[in-house]
């Protein structure tokens, strides 16, 4: 399944937040999305994801998902979004519950999700008692339970510490090897973008315009290896220029325009 | 070289189990003692040791649990009636902005009012007896209850709402499985405020139009110059009180024990 954006123009009130952003995202393509602060990134976040009713444009999707899909569109948030009254297990399920599944599929796919991001000793753990990291972790198997094609994370570890960061980026990669699972993936840390991305959409400060795209290249699996430091250095070095303008101007500016 | 001069320390409450005890132990045997003495005239205020007779008598005659019995089912009733009725539109008005903007200025003139005011108006509507009783609890529950109910609604977070949105959960599933759970610690602590404006109405109301009931025993001993009896009753409220709070507390510890 593809996602396609067109022309997409979003104001809160007299606020522009973004204006005519098209883009899209392949099937298990995975799409860095980066600006200055206030961009609108996560205002298109919620458009893509159905939650905010776009003042302009539209977005489709363009063929099946695969079986077993039950949710296309699933987010994974910054702040974990986790409810705190339900253990490990029960959160993942959470996303299940409202499908006509039996219970034996459903404990079967709980079981499954929990397995893949290394959660099977914690089923039966309430939130609190999780450091960040394996919350986030929670807060990925909710997201990998429904099989979905495309996953909208907002800066999904930047919440985190850099070390529990790093270790969630590396399981994160290795679950993608297996998994092919498109994403649009919202971050500030260009270097993140530059390890995860197949492409990095760059938006311009408030109102949101894409600014520029930047394929990147280099094999996600290579991109860890010692000879492609300077390759990631340099695709890094081209994001910086073309935010670090804005992002001052942007860190200058009130919050309510 | 100097060393660095300590000045942390302090500003931190910590458990002393002793003297919570011996703070209530000393209070009650100075008293004693000023009794004793012949300090206190025992008119106007009795010994524990008297208080303590009277309560034993009350409840060897079984007046005790006759009043306490009366009061308990009022107060039982009418939380109940007025926290159910208060929950109900208290939610709604935190779901619905047409509700809660219809809803809040009512709710808004009507909680100042002391409702012990309405009595007579509910004894002219239900007659005297336990409906208008009842009715002055619920109806001094309820409003804070609606106030709490809408708050605690509020108070749950959005990201919750919007991640179950985002799973496609339908909306009665999101009222049930975020909303209400998520609500429930804010309607839990609204409950200690309640059940006490219920204790506080239960006993004005019994003064006024109640032959059973801790409230009438209190007023019919303070006309009879009973001071050892009316401050058994005394001691029953605080027991009373004591009661309902340890039993929130409880029932607090098991529904939160995710927290």
């Amino acid at each position: 399944m593809d996602l396609i954006v067109e022309n997409v123009t979003h104001a809160y009130g007299a606020l522009p937040a973004l204006e005519d952003v098209s883009l899209s995202v392949a099937a298990g393509e995975v799409v860095a999305l980066v600006g200055p602060s206030g961009c609108g990134k996560s205002t298109l976040l919620g458009v893509v994801g159905g939650l905010i009713r776009p003042t302009g444009g539209r977005v489709r999707t363009q063929g099946a998902p695969l079986p077993g899909c039950l949710n296309p569109i699933t987010p994974v948030f910054q702040d974990f979004a986790l409810l705190p009254w339900r253990s490990v297990a029960d959160n993942v399920a959470f996303a299940l519950e409202h499908h006509p599944l039996s219970a034996a599929a459903r404990a079967e796919r709980v079981d499954d999700a929990l397995r893949r991001t290394g959660l099977a000793d914690f089923a039966g753990a309430f939130p609190r008692q999780l450091s960040g990291g394996m919350r986030q972790r929670v807060g990925i198997a909710r997201a990998l339970v429904v099989e979905p094609a495309l996953l909208l994370m907002d800066e999904p570890f930047s919440a985190l510490d850099a070390q529990t960061r790093d270790l969630l980026i590396d399981d994160f990669l290795a679950l993608w090897r297996r998994t092919r699972v498109g994403a649009l993936y919202v971050t500030h840390n260009l270097n993140e973008a530059v390890r995860l991305a197949d492409r990095v959409v760059v938006l311009s400060r408030r109102p949101g315009r894409v600014r520029a795209v930047l394929p990147i290249a280099l094999d996600r699996d290579a991109r860890a290896r010692p000879d492609a430091a300077a390759d990631l250095a340099r695709l890094h070095d081209q994001l910086w220029d073309l935010i670090r303008e804005e992002a001052r101007v942007a860190d200058r500016e009130l919050i309510d325009g | 070289m100097a060393d660095v001069p300590f000045r942390g320390g302090g500003f931190e409450i910590r458990d002393r189990p002793l003297a919570s005890f011996g703070g209530l132990a000393l209070f009650i045997a100075l008293w004693q003692a000023a009794s004793m003495f012949g300090w206190l005239n025992p008119i106007f205020l009795p010994a524990p040791s008297a208080i303590g007779l009277a309560l034993a008598e009350l409840w060897d005659s079984g007046e005790a649990q006759r009043h306490v019995g009366a009061s308990l089912l009022r107060i039982g009733g009418g939380w109940a009636l007025g926290t159910l009725a208060g929950l109900a539109v208290g939610v709604f008005m935190g779901i619905f902005s047409l509700a809660r903007a219809a809803g809040l200025p009512i709710v808004s003139a009507l909680f100042p009012i002391p409702k012990i005011a309405l009595l007579p108006l509910l004894i002219l509507w239900f007659g005297i007896g336990e409906a208008s009783q009842i009715a002055t609890i619920a109806l001094g529950v309820f409003f804070p209850t609606v106030i709490a109910g809408y708050a605690a609604v509020d108070a749950v977070p959005r990201n919750l709402v919007r991640m179950a949105q985002s799973f496609g959960t339908p909306a009665a599933d999101i009222l049930r499985k975020v909303i209400l759970p998520g609500a429930l610690p804010a309607i839990l602590s609204g409950f200690r405020i309640t059940a006490s404006i219920a204790l506080m109405l239960v006993v004005s109301a019994e003064m006024i139009g109640a032959r059973y009931g801790v409230g009438a025993l209190v007023l019919t001993a303070g006309n009879l110059m009973q001071t050892d009896k009316l401050l058994a009753g005394v001691v029953m409220l605080s027991i009373l009180g004591l009661g309902v709070g340890f039993t929130l507390s409880r029932a607090e510890r098991y529904l939160l024990r995710w927290r």
